[in-house]
Parts: C-alpha cells; structure tokens; sequence
C-alpha cells in the first residue's frame, strides 16, 4: 500500500516551567517591551480574577467563570489582533475582552448579571460570550465569509476549551473553514478540565491539534503558559489568514487552575497533587522569572505595578456597583427593531408591575 | 397568462429581485448553487450573482445555521435553505440561542437579521423526515419571526419582506403547493407587510383561520360553505410569530364562530395560542366553542397512510357545521 496522507503535529515552547529560555528566542522577545507589556495584563488579570471571586462571595457578583490559568493566552491574542478583527470568545476571555478595549466594568456587569455589559460601543464588532459550548466557532466561520466576500483583510478569532472540541460545531466549523479557506483563527485553551471531564477522557486522540488535519487546515501545539511560544504562533496563524492563505488551529496547553466556575467545586473530582503541580508551571510566575533574569523587572516596579492594578480594579468595581438598574421595558424592547403590536401588552404589564404598586416594585 | 407563476417560480423571482437591489444578500445552503436547490427555488442565481453570493456549503446543517449568525452579524443577509423541514433540527442551538437574542443580548449593538427558508409540510409523496409541520417549534421563540406564504405572489412579497427584515426570519415555504396554482406575478419589488394577518375572504357567520398549504382546503371548503348559504371569513394567519391576534379578535367578535386548520400536530400548536387567546379575549362573542382541524399527535406517517393524518376539505366542513349548530 502508498502512504497517500502524512502529518505532525508540532508543539512549540520557548520558556521551560521554571521561566528559562529553552531555545533562540525571536527577535521580538530579546528586548523587554512586549513581554513586559505581556507581564503587566497578565498580573492585571490574576488580581482582577481575586477581586471578582471576592465580589462573587460576598454576593455583589453572579456565578463567574474564573480565568485563573489562561492569562498568557489571553494577553498574546489581545495584543496581537488587530482593531478591526473580530473576537468571537467564549466564557474565559475577560481578561482579552479588556486588551480589546472592554471597559472593566462593563465587563463586571455582564457577570453581575446585566445585557449591558454586551452593549459597549468599544466592543465595536467583537462578539458577546458564547455560553453555549463551541457555537462561536461557527460564528467566528460567518464572520470570517463575510471578511472573505468583501475581501477584506481582516481575520476572526475563536477561543474555546478542550472540552468544545468533542461538540460537532467545532469540527462543522474547522471542516467549512478549511473548505473555503477562511480567515480565521481557532484558539483551544486546552486546560485539561471540562468541568470535571479530564482530557484523557475527552478525546481519544493524542493531541486535539490533530483535529486541523481532518479539516484540512494549519494544526500545531503551543505552550499556553508560554507567552513567547503563544505569540509566536499566533501571530504566524494571523498572518497566514490575512494573506488569504486560510486558517490555524492552536491547541494552547494551559491549565484550569480555579474551579469551572464560582459554583463549581473542583476538589470533588480532581487531585490536590495535580493542582499543586501545575501551579509549579503557571504563566505569570514563569514570565515573571524570565524577566527578572533578563533584569526588565524588578521588586520596585512589581510593587508598583500591584498598587496600580489595584487602583485601576477598585474604579472600576466602584463604577460597577454604582451603576444604576437599566429600566424594565428594556426586558422587551431591545427583542426586535421594532416592537411588535402584539407585544404592547406584555411591555405595559412588565412596567406597571414596576412601578409603585405594582407586583415587582422595588 | 405569461407571467403565471408558481409559488418556488414566486419564491426564486423574490430571491433573484432583491439580490439585484441589496448586493448585502448573500444565499446559502446544500445544493443551492450549481444545482439550483432541490426543489430549483435558488435556480440561476450563482450563474448571475456568481459564487461569492450564492454559496454551496458542506453538508452541515448546524454549520449553515452558525455561519449564517456570523454573517448576518457583519451585516450580509444571509438567507440560508435548510433542505427540508425534517434537518432543521441541528439548527435549532443557533437560531434560539443566537440569533433570536443575538440584538436584545447586546442591546441593539450586533444584530442578526438572516432568514432561513425551508420547505415544510405532507403531500409530496416524500421519504421520512421530509413531511413533517413543525412551526410552533420556533414560533414559541422570543425574537424569531415565522412566517408562511399561501400564495405565489404572498411567497414573493413576504420573503422580500423577510429579506428586508432586521431581524431573523423562519420563512416556512409549503411545498405541497409549491407548483399548484400558478398566478400573476409582477416583479415590483414591492414587499408585503409581515406581523398581519390576512383576510382572504370576508364572510359573516363563521371564521376559519389557517395558514400555508391548509388555506388551500380551508378555501375550498368556504366556498362548498357558500354554495350551503354559509358565508366564512377566511384569515391566512401568515406570520405565526408574532400573531396578529388582533385581526382574528376582530372577525369572531363579528362572526362569534371560529374553526381553525393546521397540519401540524395539534397539541402546543400555534392553533391553541389562538384558540387560547379567543378565549381570553373574545369568550363573550362567541357564540359556540373554537373547534380545531389539525393532525394527530403522532409521528407524521410514510405517503402511504399520509392522507388519513392530513386535514381535508371534509374535516373542515365538518368542524363548520357542528360549530354553527351549537346550540
């Protein structure tokens, strides 16, 4: 018989889990700039990720889902896009919606359980969270056309967990991008958890990477708690979809170092060892180490930096918790461009039950 | 007549009129291009628009569904066909729960104005799974409008309306009746008005209510009525989401009888949103009960048995006369 396909699968590190360089490092990454940049969202990140889970639990916050783990993943590809791309994220990327221009506290309030934290004109073009598990991979696809029709230059990127991999939205939309060559991006922050679902068990391949060749599309491996690894590869993957020349899939190899979400408790099913273990490689430490031996950071700037973060975080929780309600009649009006007749009714009584004497008046 | 069309002639004329005025309309699904659909609804379009609006896509309903979102939200017009009613199922995650909220989650900032059209109904001779009416499916959906034409010339104007809507569009084509019952259609590129019922017959002693290929046994049934010395008002319901309720309110308050026809099954039917909201609205101006003709709340049967689950001309004139003789 002839071998009538091959393939590999590459995994690309440059940090070892101790913060060394492992290998040449590209031009970029031999002066401070960038990664330091990369350094400060990704502290900004972790601190908010403390002050929302605070917020959380003393019930100023809704069930959130924790970042803790992604920070590298998320600092790279808000740095890297452009302003006119599209993000089509899922649940974790808050603190990429940020680098995008998001306010923080309209970021609090779509997890403090307000639609207008979807609302903000400095999301521009960029999708609201996919809750629904892999559905923005298709989304990301439909945009990615719409640029391809008018040909534009300009790529969607799609973010989802290692778990969105098994779901068929994922491979329809890896399949239709690899057919019609798409510009798009397909980020997999592999954190080896879906819930309680390890990734051993979630799939039977051997890298979830692999699924690009079934497609026919680019398919590598990166260390996503790697901020030089992640960036070298995506910005490859951005220029490639750019040119015309189709899609990448990234599987990013992180870990879910919170539980799935506030209402989540991950020691019901997962190993403290593991979790200890995987804290000797997280990606804020590991930077931090590179570039302390680089001698581009140092205590003086750290302490800094934290007391900053912790200003721009408090403005921003306060701006949150001042935020006055959005009024009823938003519940329907914002359903179609214009309400329907038929709806008039229901619109009235959502407002007379509002107001005083009414059955919800607050 | 020349320009005697039928209703998939209606339809194709619609699709090629506005993708001549609006270059944002992009058509998609499986087969719609090189080969025109397979009941020839998108027939020559990619030769006149080429293929960067008319696209065949991988065989992936849920795709369809998902990319038409994405597009739609970089403001194209998609209009995607699902084959047939019996796949729209994998569909059903993005179109309830995106596109149908995709402007109220975001508060007007991203929108999703797409319509999905896809034939729908018995009476075709069709293999399982192609046969199926399961409107009320999306009509229970906030933000989804469901519309079905009965006509050439209402397929023609409801679906530039449809195209022409700012929000998403489930425009349910009966194809039982897709090649019966040619009529004039000028291509005016004048659509017509959705969220309203439409009075096809007006008539004083009973309303009957249906929509899609049901209006057809529901007029012949009115005019076996007529020639009894019944006179029906006949209301072709046609966007089923929202319901024009306030036109059929009107024509029991006036008739006090009201019967209404649907091939769907009937239980949690758009028939009993009706129903319910005559009673509601309307209970002192009836003169006897809403009686429903519908199918049974069974699995639609393979062609063979199809005629005993589908409403007849005699169903309907049956429910008429025990409606007029209650006492």
């Amino acid at each position: 018989m002839e071998t009538v396909y091959q393939a590999q699968i590459h995994y690309r590190s440059y940090l070892s889990d101790e913060g060394h360089a492992l290998n040449e490092l590209p031009s970029w990454a031999q002066s401070p700039d960038t990664l330091v940049r990369y350094y400060r969202n990704m502290v900004l990140a972790r601190q908010l990720d403390n002050k929302i889970i605070a917020l959380q639990r003393t019930g100023q916050m809704g069930t959130y889902a924790s970042l803790l783990g992604s920070e590298a993943i998320d600092a790279v590809i808000g740095d890297l896009m452009l302003a006119d791309d599209v993000l089509v994220p899922y649940y974790r990327n808050h603190a990429l919606q940020m680098l995008r221009g998001l306010a923080l506290s309209d970021m609090l309030s779509y997890w403090g359980g307000d639609e207008r934290g979807n609302s903000s004109v400095k999301m521009a073009q960029d999708f609201p969270n996919a809750v629904p598990i892999a559905t923005q991979a298709l989304h990301a696809t439909g945009v990615a056309t719409a640029f391809k029709i008018r040909g534009e230059k300009r790529v969607a990127v799609t973010i989802c967990g290692d778990g969105a991999t098994s779901k068929g939205d994922f491979l329809e939309a890896l399949n239709v991008a690899g057919a019609w060559q798409l510009p798009v991006v397909f980020v997999v922050n592999n954190n080896q958890w879906a819930i309680s679902v390890p990734r051993s068990i979630q799939c039977g391949a051997q890298t979830l990477a692999q699924k690009a060749i079934g497609a026919g599309i680019r398919g590598e491996q990166v260390d996503g708690n790697d901020v030089i690894a992640m960036h070298e590869a995506f910005e490859e993957a951005l220029k490639h979809a750019r040119e015309g020349k189709g899609a990448t899939l990234i599987e990013a190899m992180s870990y879910r170092l919170s539980d799935h979400t506030t209402a989540d408790d991950a020691t019901r099913y997962r190993a403290n060892e593991e979790l200890k273990a995987a804290w000797e490689k997280e990606p804020v430490k590991r930077l931090q180490t590179f570039l302390h031996q680089q001698g581009w950071w140092n205590e003086v700037q750290e302490q800094a930096w934290q007391n900053e973060v912790n200003q721009i975080i408090q403005a921003g929780v306060d701006e949150y918790l001042a935020m006055p309600q959005q009024p009823v009649e938003d519940l329907i009006d914002y359903l179609y461009a214009e309400l329907p007749k038929a709806l008039q009714e229901q619109r009235q009584r959502l407002i007379r039950n509002a107001q005083p004497g009414g059955n919800r008046h607050e | 007549m020349s320009n005697a069309i039928t209703m998939v002639e209606a339809v194709n004329l619609a699709l090629q009129s506005e993708m001549r005025r609006d270059e944002s309309v992009v058509v998609l699904g499986e087969d719609v291009g090189v080969n025109g659909g397979v009941f020839r609804a998108t027939v020559g379009l990619r030769e006149e628009f080429g293929i960067k609006r008319v696209l065949d896509t991988p065989l992936a309903e849920t795709m369809i569904a998902g990319l038409s979102v994405g597009m739609a939200a970089q403001g194209l017009k998609p209009v995607a066909e699902i084959q047939f009613m019996g796949f729209i199922f994998p569909t059903m995650e993005h179109l309830i729960g995106h596109a149908a909220r995709l402007r109220h989650r975001t508060r007007g900032r991203l929108s999703c104005p797409m319509v999905v059209r896809v034939p729908f109904g018995g009476g075709i001779h069709a293999p399982e799974h192609h046969s199926e009416s399961t409107e009320a499916l999306f009509a229970h959906i906030p933000g989804l409008r469901v519309v079905i034409p009965s006509s050439p010339a209402r397929a023609y104007g409801l679906l530039l309306a449809a195209m022409r809507n700012p929000d998403p569009v489930i425009f349910m084509e009966p194809k039982r009746i897709y090649r019966l019952n040619a009529q004039p259609v000028e291509d005016t590129g004048e659509a017509l008005p959705l969220d309203t019922c439409y009075t096809l017959r007006e008539g004083s002693d009973i309303t009957l209510v249906s929509w899609g290929a049901m209006i057809k046994e529901t007029l012949e049934a009115a005019d076996q009525l007529a020639e009894q010395g019944v006179s029906c008002e006949v209301i072709d319901v046609v966007t089923l989401n929202p319901i024009d309720h306030d036109t059929i309110l009107a024509s029991v308050a006036k008739t006090g009888r009201c019967v209404i026809v649907h091939e769907a099954p009937r239980s949690g039917a758009v028939g009993a949103e009706i129903a319910a909201t005559i009673a509601e609205k309307g209970l002192l101006s009836l003169q006897a009960p809403v009686a429903r003709v519908t199918g049974y709340d069974t699995v639609m049967p393979y062609y063979r048995m199809e005629h005993h689950y589908m409403p007849n001309t005699a169903d309907i004139m049956e429910a008429v006369q025990t409606t007029l003789e209650f006492a």
